[in-house]
């Protein structure tokens, strides 16, 4: 096992930046320190993947089809609202 | 799928067609961002039709400042905090959640159960259009705040920006939901996908 310097990040910590990494949140100091842990640990590089993966699959879902019910209470609400207008 | 802009145009041109093509858009969303004030179902379908009458009375108002579906989310956060009387600013964050079990990593920190890979098997579930009802349901399984959070930047796509606005909480609190939101998902998907060849 190898002794980590101090100043070092570890894996455990370095997860709980991924999000503030990707939103630009990290001072450029604290953005380094995560790219070189990067740089070593393929673990934490395959983690970071995922959570990119995250993002794109949740990015992905498409609203669901409106039941034809739905569609004619939506086409009566919208004359509801048209009367009033009027 | 027609740009927000152009649906606007049709709306205010009075248009039933884009009215219900908004809501066929953002009616799913919208009810389960509702969902998370409200105690009920059935009260959720209550603030969201609210919304859309709401949205109908205000189209002449909309100046677009904001995105049409910012200003939509804003208005149905609006509704549905008046019927459910929860108070977002109200309600601190919880105690701090790991993004991952404390027990995957060893007494240095470093992974000792590392990430297992399921991306590629995820790709296949979602080429073959089979990973949407799962997906669905696997945000059912997020805690309220983390989904709002969660559908809101990483589905509707809003900025952080934005989302701030629309659920009136400080950018600090948005990235802590996003966070664990995320970091949540991301174990679902691991334990549903591990191993799925």
């Amino acid at each position: 096992m190898r002794l980590l310097p101090r100043r070092d990040l570890v894996c455990q910590q370095a997860v709980e930046l991924v999000t503030d990494y990707l939103e630009g949140a990290l001072s450029r100091r604290a953005r380094r320190r995560f790219e070189a842990h990067l740089a070593v640990c393929p673990h934490c590089t395959e983690y970071l993947a995922q959570l990119r993966e995250t993002i794109r699959l949740t990015g992905r879902l498409e609203p669901e089809d409106l039941s034809p019910q739905q569609r004619d209470e939506f086409v009566a609400l919208y004359h509801r609202w048209r009367a009033e207008e009027e | 799928m027609e740009a927000d802009g152009e649906l606007l145009l049709r709306l205010r041109s009075g248009d039933e067609r884009a009215f219900v093509g908004l809501v066929r858009r953002y009616q799913e969303q919208m009810l389960r961002l509702a969902a998370g004030f409200v105690p009920s179902r059935a009260v959720a379908e209550e603030v969201v039709q609210d919304t859309w009458l709401a949205v109908l009375r205000g189209l002449d108002r909309f100046e677009g400042r904001s995105s049409l579906k910012t200003w939509l989310f804003s208005i149905l956060v609006n509704q549905a905090r008046t019927t459910g009387a929860r108070e977002l600013r109200s309600v601190p964050v919880p105690d701090p959640e790991p993004a991952v079990d404390p027990a995957r990593f060893d007494p240095t920190g470093s992974w000792a159960e590392p990430p297992e890979h399921w991306v590629e098997a995820a790709e296949r579930r979602l080429e073959a259009g089979k990973l949407a009802d799962r997906l669905r349901t696997l945000m059912t399984e997020l805690p309220a705040r983390q989904r709002e959070v969660v559908l809101l930047r990483d589905v509707e796509e809003l900025s952080s920006e934005e989302v701030c606005s629309v659920l009136a909480i400080s950018d600090g609190n948005q990235r802590v939901l996003l966070h664990r939101g995320r970091s949540r998902l991301r174990q679902l998907f691991e334990d549903e996908f591990r191993g799925v060849r």
